[in-house]
C-alpha cells in the first residue's frame, strides 16, 4: 500500500510527457475541438462516479448518481460535439473555383 | 490479482491507448474524426470494465444517471449553435468539476474511517479543485453569456484575498491529512474551493476569457488525476493528465499570443474600465475617421485582385460567418484571390474563429495563422475586418505606453485599404484606443457585420 503513490507518480508525470508531446503537435486551426475533445477524455471520472454510485453507501449513491450524470453529459456530448465539429473541417473537394493564386503552397 | 482484476486492469491499459490516439488523430483534419472514433471505443470499453468491478454492487442509480446524462448530453450538442461553443465548453468544465469534486465527498463518507492519511490528502485536493472548477467555469459561462459584466471586477486587496484563500485550502487539505476525522474542515476545504473558484474568475476580463477557458480545463484534468491517485487508478490519473497537460499548453499559447504572463492574465485585472478609457474617449473626440457607405467600399473591393478577411469575436457577435463566406465566394467569382488571417486569441476561445468559418464551409487551406500571412499584408490591395479590434491595433507595435504593446497583431496597416466593419466608434472591450480606425486609408463602414457583409454582396452584384 505504502508505495503505491510512487508508482503513480511514474504513470503522472510519464503520461504528462505524452500529453505534452502529443498536443504541442495540434495545429490552431484544431484547438477548439482539442479542447471539447479533452473534455469528453476527462470524463473519465465517470469511472469514479459509476463506483461511488455503485456502492451499498447510501449518500454515496446519490452524489453518484449526480456525478454519473454530469461526467455522461461531458462524454456524450463532448465526443458528439467534436465530432459535428471535426465533420466541418474537412477539406470540400468540390470548393468554388480552381483557384489558382489560394492555398499554402502558393502564399509562400 | 483475481482474474478478473487482472482483465480490468487490461482493459484500462487499451483505453488509455485509445485515448492517446485520439489525441494524436487531432494533428491534422484528416485523420481526427477516425482519432475521435477511437477515443469513444477508449471511453466505452473504461466504462463497461468499471461495471465488472467487485464494489459496483447496485445498478439503479448508475442506470438512472447514465440515461439521464445520455439525454442531455444528446439534446445539447444537437441544438447548441457554432457560435456558442464557448459557453458550452466553459459549461461542460463545469460538470466535469463537480462530477469529480461529489466523487471525492462521496469517497469521503464512505470509508472516512479506513483512509490512509495519502487517501485523504489525494480527496482533498480533488475536492479542492473539482468545486473550484465548477464555481469558476459557472462564472466564466456567465461573463461569456453577459449575466456577470464582461469587464473586471476588481476591489482592494483582492488579490491577497485570493491567495490567502489559495492557502487556507492548503493548509485544511494539512489538517485533515493530520487528522482524518475533521470532516467540518474537509467540508471546508470545499467552500474555500467554490468560493475561489468566483473570486478568482471576477477581476478577469471579456477578452482574456480563452486563457481562463484553458485554464480551467487544464484543472478539471487536474481534479481527475487526484481522484486517480486516491483510488489508485491508473486510467484516471493518464486520462487526467492528458487533460490537464492539454489545458496548460493551450493557456500558454494564449498567454504568449497576447505577449502577457500567466501571472499578468490571473492577478492583473487587464483592460479595467478606468482611466485609459477615459483618455481613449477624449483623444478620439480631436481626431477624425472616414466613415463610409457601403457603396465606397464595395468600390474599393470590386477594384481590388486579392482580399484578406480579419475576423474577430465581433464576428460571432453578429453570426456573420456565413456572410463572410458569401462576400468572399462573391470576390472569389470576380477572380479575385482571398485568404483569412486568424489570430490565436481572437474570439473567446483558442479556434474559435476556425471553428466558426469551417462551419460556414470556408475551405481550411484558406486560413493562414499570424506568421503565415504577416508578410502578405503589404502585397494586398484590401482588408476587411470584421469585429476585430485588439489584434489589428498598430500601438502594439509603436506605442509602450499602451496595455497591449509587444503583443503580436496583424501588419494591416500595410495593406493599400483597410475596410473595417464594425458596431459603433466605442473602444472595444480592452477600452484601448486604436489608430488603425484613423488613419488615412482606413474606411470605418459602422453598424451591424452582418447586415453591412449583405448589402456588400448586393453591391457588388448590381455593379456587375
Amino acid at each position: 500500500m505504502g508505495t503505491e503513490w510512487v508508482f503513480n507518480l511514474y504513470v503522472f508525470v510519464l503520461a504528462t510527457f505524452v500529453g505534452y508531446q502529443v498536443i504541442s503537435r495540434v495545429p490552431p486551426l484544431l484547438h477548439t475541438p482539442l479542447m471539447s475533445g479533452t473534455n469528453a477524455i476527462s470524463g473519465i471520472s465517470l469511472v469514479a462516479s459509476l463506483l461511488a454510485a455503485g456502492s451499498h453507501h447510501f449518500i454515496s449513491q446519490v452524489l453518484g448518481f449526480v456525478a454519473v450524470t454530469c461526467a455522461t453529459i461531458n462524454v456524450v456530448g463532448g465526443f458528439l460535439i467534436t465530432d459535428r465539429m471535426l465533420r466541418m473541417f474537412r477539406r470540400k473537394p468540390d470548393a468554388p473555383a480552381p483557384k489558382p493564386g489560394t492555398g499554402k503552397g502558393a502564399a509562400s | 490479482m483475481s482474474p478478473t482484476q487482472i482483465v480490468l486492469s487490461l482493459a484500462y491499459i487499451v483505453s488509455a491507448v485509445l485515448f492517446i490516439l485520439c489525441l494524436r488523430g487531432l494533428s491534422s483534419p484528416d485523420g481526427a474524426r477516425r482519432g475521435l472514433f477511437l477515443g469513444e471505443i477508449g471511453m466505452l470499453l473504461a466504462v463497461v470494465a468499471t461495471l465488472l468491478h467487485k464494489d459496483v454492487v447496485r445498478y439503479e442509480w448508475i442506470l438512472a444517471g447514465l440515461v439521464l446524462g445520455s439525454g442531455i448530453g444528446i439534446a445539447i450538442s444537437a441544438w447548441i449553435p457554432m457560435t456558442k461553443m464557448p459557453e458550452r465548453i466553459a459549461f461542460s468544465h463545469a460538470f466535469g468539476g463537480l462530477a469529480t469534486a461529489l466523487v471525492g465527498v462521496a469517497e469521503y463518507l464512505r470509508e472516512a474511517d479506513q483512509l490512509s492519511s495519502f487517501k485523504v490528502g489525494a480527496l482533498g485536493f480533488e475536492t479542492f479543485l473539482g468545486f473550484l472548477t465548477f464555481t469558476g467555469s459557472i462564472m466564466a459561462y456567465g461573463k461569456l453569456q453577459g449575466v456577470i459584466t464582461g469587464a473586471p471586477v476588481t476591489w482592494k486587496g483582492q488579490n491577497f484575498m485570493n491567495i490567502g484563500l489559495f492557502f487556507g485550502s492548503l493548509a485544511a487539505i494539512g489538517v485533515v491529512v493530520y487528522d482524518r476525522s475533521l470532516s467540518h474542515v474537509f467540508f471546508g476545504i470545499a467552500g474555500t474551493g467554490l468560493a475561489l473558484g468566483v473570486m478568482a474568475v471576477l477581476p478577469i476580463g471579456g477578452a482574456d476569457m480563452p486563457v481562463v477557458i484553458s485554464l480551467l480545463n487544464s484543472y478539471a484534468g487536474l481534479a481527475a488525476c487526484a481522484t486517480g491517485f486516491a483510488l489508485n487508478s491508473q486510467i484516471l490519473i493518464i486520462s487526467g493528465a492528458l487533460d490537464g497537460s492539454s489545458g496548460i499548453l493551450l493557456s500558454l499559447l494564449m498567454s504568449k499570443a497576447m505577449n502577457r504572463s500567466f501571472a499578468n492574465v490571473l492577478f492583473g485585472a487587464f483592460g479595467t474600465v478606468s482611466d485609459p478609457a477615459a483618455g481613449a474617449a477624449a483623444s478620439q473626440a480631436g481626431k477624425s475617421y472616414n466613415e463610409a457607405t457601403v457603396e465606397d467600399a464595395a468600390a474599393v473591393l470590386m477594384a481590388s485582385q486579392s482580399v484578406i478577411f480579419i475576423p474577430g469575436y465581433g464576428m460571432a457577435v453578429s453570426q456573420a460567418q456565413h456572410a463572410v463566406r458569401d462576400l468572399a465566394a462573391s470576390l472569389e467569382r470576380r477572380g479575385v484571390d482571398v485568404k483569412y488571417a486568424i489570430h490565436p486569441v481572437a474570439g473567446r476561445m483558442p479556434g474559435h474563429m476556425n471553428v466558426l468559418l469551417a462551419e460556414a464551409n470556408v475551405d481550411y487551406d484558406k486560413l493562414f495563422d499570424l506568421d503565415n500571412i504577416n508578410d502578405d499584408f503589404a502585397r494586398t490591395d484590401a482588408v476587411i475586418v470584421v469585429g476585430a479590434n485588439d489584434v489589428v491595433n498598430p500601438a502594439a507595435k509603436k506605442d509602450p505606453s499602451s496595455p497591449i504593446y509587444g503583443m503580436p497583431v496583424f501588419n494591416v496597416e500595410q495593406s493599400r485599404s483597410v475596410i473595417v466593419l464594425k458596431r459603433s466608434m466605442n473602444p472595444g472591450f480592452s477600452g484601448v484606443e486604436n489608430e488603425l480606425f484613423f488613419q488615412p486609408n482606413t474606411m470605418m463602414v459602422l453598424g451591424d457585420a452582418k447586415k453591412t457583409l449583405l448589402a456588400l454582396i448586393g453591391a457588388l452584384k448590381e455593379g456587375h
